[in-house]
Order: structure tokens, then C-alpha cells, then sequence
């Protein structure tokens, strides 16, 4: 009876994990299956080299969405990572046990809100703020980039804060102990020892960042153009997908599943190069 | 020995659980299933059955109310209504995906083709919104608006008001809104410019120009209020009567079509949605046909 019921566990157990690769998968030939004929027509340079973004005429190049995503996302990771993980070595290393049983519940909830409430935080607060300050429309780089890196604050602060509490206790104080400072210690001891885990957590980040859509579609402007500073209007990928799909046909849709495309390929090589990274940090 | 016995029990607990919920989950997809396409027999005939239809979003609001209220009227009547976008509705109604399609603008050419029965239930304007502080711009020419949205007039000292940037606020590619605006504005030569500020619907445009003294875009009717001003457009202000007389000159039908003969049920839908009754749900958000 027990074998038996230890079979069963270790079989759901299994199926669970194949279900969730299955998924993926499923999600991926999806992707390809209606984005590939199109790409494969209008050509994979032209795609992703064009400037022009005009469905109604033919026209579908993607290049000023593929900068603006990287736009977005690197202004997101300046903005936030410094904060998060200066948060994170505050919560882990200075503040007393207290205080930091009273934060923690306090950014989980940040992680809690649903993204078109941030979206109209964003549209309302950031949008507005940027209009007054900069007299200009207020939809921009820097209004997008301001909300991702708020949103990224929970991911990026949890997953730190784990790694610097994760280095062991002997270093930190083996390094006292020789006279060195507490920041010293901070500095030269305990960041270094918990990049890898540091690493993970600002490429979580920049996976939500890029992935985001609700909220940026609210603030971002979406133009298609490059934007030529940050208080220009954007267009990421992900907000073409969704600003379109709903009347897209045809070609104009399949071109919409081939962005999907481009998204894809685009995280899977990020991926690969952090786990590159990662490794070589470790090793 | 009582300590597995016990976690092992709460493990079974749990896939038993799991199973039952797949069941159920099953269970409810088949009943749903079967309610939409039973059809009691001996009852009054004709009236019974489904109607899908699938189109614009624009319209869909408006399906929306015709068909609780058909159904309300009708018992044992189901009419489901999606959306899609209007070329996606005239698609579906050719190739019979839905029974009728939905579009919030006319038909182009190569869609006039497939030879569909085009009924127009309502007709919707298109109004040009400003900021309400913008006091400077109370008229302007079509030619204007047209200039405006095309980036060649980018201040607003060009159509007398301060020196200050336009921002001009448009819909994507493929709105029904967006390709009526440019159907009757743009024309076929002028292109709406890419530096437009782009946003996904009509509340999306109004919170946008409601909240930027700057800003310019159009909007759908049943979407103005006192947060944005109607700007006139050669003259004639953007209400029902000047629409229906036909003299303000952005408007637009909002069309059901279907392929061949209408099946009875179909053809009950489509005279409740011109009769008094149908007309009076109009009458409350846009413009009635009769």
C-alpha cells in the first residue's frame, strides 16, 4: 500500500513537471506556427531592420520597438536596481529585527498590485509630474522606465536580500574581526559573495520589466518612432502585441505573432547570457 | 507508523481532490455545452437557438444590450456576442464563422464583394476633443483637423492660440474609430503621423486629452463629457440632429451584415434591433437610423 502510494506520488509529481514544460512548448509552436509565414514572406531583416511601422499600407519594421524595449528596460534597471539593492543590504545587514518584520510584508505587497493600477498610478502621478516639470506631453521613455523600476522593486529586493542573508556568518565575521568596518565588510565581503544570487535578481527584474505590458501601454505614448530622448514617446514590443491584437487581421496579425517571435528569441539569448554570466561569477 | 499513515492520508485527501476538480471542471464544460444547443422541441418553432456574432468593439457594447434584451424578450434565445474588430466581423460573416458580422465604419470595396446583407442599426459621430481650458480653438475646418493629425500644423499658434506644442492623440492601426476618422478626415492622400500619441481606446484618448492642454484627438460620441470640449468642426457642432441631418460631416454607421438568406431567429434579431424597442436602446448612448 505504501510502495503503491509513493508510485502514484512520484508519477504526479512527474506528470506535474511535464506539464509545465509542455505548456511552454505549446506556447512557443503557437507562436511560431502563426508568426513564422509571415516572417518568412516579408523577410527577417526587413522585419527587424524596418523603421516604419504602418500595417494599413504594408509596411511592418519593428526596429524603433525592439530599441524602445531595450530603452525601457535599461532606464527601468538604472532607476531601480541601485535602490532595491541598497534596500535589500539595509533590510539584510543594518536594519533592527523589528523594522525589518515591518518592511518586508510592506514591498511584498508592492508585488501584489495588479499592473493597470500601477499603469494608472503611472498615468495619473508620473505622467502628470513629468508634463509639469519638462513641459512636454508627459508619455515617455522616462514615465515608462519610473514605473517599471517601481514594479521591479519587490523582485529585485527579495531575491538580494536572500542572497546577502545567504552568505555564511563566518565571513562576515572573520572580516570584523581583522578590524574591517561594518560597510567595508558590506562592501568588500558580503556583496561580492552574494553576486551570483545578485545577478539572478536584477535579470528577474529585467524580465519583468521587458515582459510588462498593461502598465507601460498606459504611460509610454506608443508611438512607433525611436524615440530621440527620454521624454519622447515609445513603443515596446510587448505593447505593440497588445495595442493591436484586438483588430488586427491577416498579415497585420500574423506580423503582430511575429513581434512574439522576436520577443522570444530576444529573452531566451538574455537568459543564456546571464546564465553565462552567472556561471563565470561563481566559478 | 501512524505518522505516515496520516501523511499519506492527507496525500491521497489531496489527489482525490485534484481529480474531483478535474470532473467537475469537465462536467461544466459539457453541461454549458449541450444548454446552448438544446433545442426544446414542441415549443413555439422558430425562436430557439443560438446567434453568435463577432466585430467591431465599438459595436460590441451596443450587442451587448440588443441581446440581453432579445433574450429577456425571447426565452430559450442565446445570443453570444464577441468582439474582434470590424474587419475581423466582416470576415467571420462571409466565411460563417458567426451568423452575422459587426463593422463601425462601411465596407471597402474588396469587403463589398462578398455581396453581404448590410443592415445599419445606429449611426455613431466622431467628435474632435481639446482640453476644456483650451478657449482659443472653438471651430476649425475640416482641411485643419486634417493637417493637425498629419503633422504639418504642430502649434497651436498656427490655428491662433499660444505658442505651445500640438499633441495630437490618435487610435492604432486597425480601429474601427481610427480607420472611420481617416476614411472621412484624412482622406486618401494625408496619413495620420507617426508622431501621433497612440492609445488603445476611446476612454484612453478622452483620459488623455482630459488630462493635457495641449492635447487634440477624436473620440466616439457616446464618450463625451465635461472633461474635454467638443470642438466644431467647418461650422457645425457634433449632436445628434446635425448628424442625422447629415450636415456634421464625421459620422459613421454602425453596420450588422450576414451572407444569404437569414435564418428566421436571425432575421427576429434584426427587426428587434430596428424596431421601437431596439431603437430606444440606441437612443440612449447614439444616434437612432429611423
Amino acid at each position: 500500500m505504501r510502495r503503491k502510494i509513493e508510485w502514484l506520488i512520484e508519477k504526479s509529481l512527474l506528470l506535474s513537471a511535464i506539464a509545465g514544460i509542455l505548456i511552454v512548448m505549446l506556447i512557443a509552436v503557437f507562436t511560431f506556427l502563426e508568426g513564422f509565414p509571415f516572417l518568412a514572406k516579408y523577410g527577417v531583416t526587413n522585419f527587424i531592420t524596418g523603421k516604419v511601422w504602418g500595417p494599413s499600407y504594408g509596411e511592418f519594421g519593428i526596429l524603433s520597438m525592439i530599441i524602445g524595449s531595450f530603452y525601457v528596460t535599461v532606464g527601468a534597471l538604472i532607476i531601480g536596481v541601485p535602490i532595491a539593492v541598497a534596500c535589500a543590504i539595509f533590510l539584510a545587514e543594518m536594519a533592527p529585527q523589528r523594522l525589518a518584520r515591518l518592511f518586508r510584508p510592506i514591498i511584498e505587497l508592492l508585488a501584489g498590485i495588479p499592473t493597470v493600477v500601477y499603469g494608472f498610478f503611472g498615468l495619473i502621478v508620473i505622467v502628470g509630474f513629468i508634463k509639469a516639470h519638462f513641459n512636454v506631453p508627459g508619455f515617455s521613455v522616462l514615465a515608462a522606465s519610473l514605473m517599471l523600476a517601481i514594479m521591479i522593486l519587490p523582485t529585485v529586493i527579495n531575491i538580494s536580500e536572500d542572497a546577502i542573508r545567504a552568505v555564511p556568518k563566518h565571513y562576515k565575521e572573520g572580516s570584523l574581526a581583522l578590524g574591517a568596518t561594518h560597510w567595508q565588510t558590506i562592501r568588500y565581503v558580503i556583496l561580492p559573495c552574494a553576486r551570483s544570487g545578485l545577478i539572478s535578481a536584477i535579470f528577474l527584474g529585467m524580465g519583468r520589466a521587458i515582459g510588462e505590458t498593461m502598465a507601460v501601454i498606459m504611460v509610454a505614448g506608443n508611438t512607433a518612432l525611436i524615440p530621440g530622448s527620454v521624454l519622447d514617446p515609445v513603443r515596446t514590443l510587448t505593447i505593440n502585441i497588445a495595442l493591436e491584437m484586438g483588430y488586427a487581421y491577416g498579415d497585420h496579425s500574423s506580423s503582430l505573432f511575429a513581434t512574439g517571435i522576436v520577443l522570444f528569441v530576444l529573452i531566451i539569448c538574455l537568459n543564456a547570457l546571464v546564465m553565462r554570466l552567472k556561471r563565470r561569477v561563481t566559478d | 507508523m501512524f505518522n505516515t499513515g496520516f501523511k499519506s492520508k492527507w496525500m491521497l485527501l489531496f489527489i482525490v481532490t485534484m481529480l474531483a476538480a478535474l470532473v467537475v471542471a469537465g462536467c461544466g464544460g459539457g453541461a454549458s455545452d449541450t444548454g446552448a444547443k438544446d433545442q426544446e422541441p414542441g415549443a413555439e418553432t422558430a425562436l430557439k437557438g443560438t446567434l453568435t456574432t463577432a466585430g467591431s468593439t465599438s459595436v460590441q457594447p451596443l450587442s451587448e444590450e440588443f441581446a440581453q434584451a432579445f433574450m429577456a424578450k425571447y426565452p430559450g434565445t442565446n445570443v453570444m456576442v464577441q468582439g474582434g474588430g470590424s474587419s475581423q466581423g466582416v470576415k467571420a460573416a462571409n466565411e460563417g464563422v458567426a451568423d452575422f458580422g459587426a463593422s463601425s465604419r462601411n465596407l471597402k470595396d474588396e469587403e463589398k464583394a462578398y455581396g453581404l446583407t448590410e443592415v445599419v442599426v445606429c449611426l455613431d459621430g466622431i467628435a474632435v476633443v481639446v482640453h476644456p481650458e483650451n478657449k482659443f480653438v472653438e471651430d476649425l475646418s475640416i482641411e485643419d483637423v486634417c493637417k493637425v493629425f498629419a503633422g504639418e500644423i504642430t502649434n497651436w499658434k498656427e490655428l491662433g492660440g499660444p505658442d505651445s506644442k500640438i499633441m495630437a492623440v490618435t487610435r492604432e492601426a486597425g480601429s474601427g474609430t481610427r480607420g472611420a476618422f481617416e476614411e472621412m478626415v484624412m482622406g486618401k492622400d494625408a496619413k495620420i503621423s507617426d508622431t501621433a500619441i497612440v492609445q488603445p481606446s476611446n476612454g484612453g484618448v478622452h483620459q488623455a486629452v482630459a488630462g493635457d492642454k495641449n492635447a487634440i484627438g477624436y473620440l466616439s460620441m457616446g464618450y463625451l463629457d465635461d472633461k474635454v470640449k467638443t470642438v466644431k468642426v467647418d461650422g457645425v457642432e457634433a449632436t445628434v440632429d446635425n448628424i442625422k441631418a447629415g450636415t456634421y460631416k464625421i459620422s459613421r454607421p454602425f453596420i450588422y451584415m450576414y451572407k444569404g438568406e437569414a435564418s428566421p431567429l436571425l432575421q427576429a434579431f434584426m427587426d428587434y434591433c430596428l424596431s421601437d424597442e431596439g431603437q430606444a436602446i440606441v437612443a440612449k448612448h447614439y444616434i437612432t437610423v429611423n
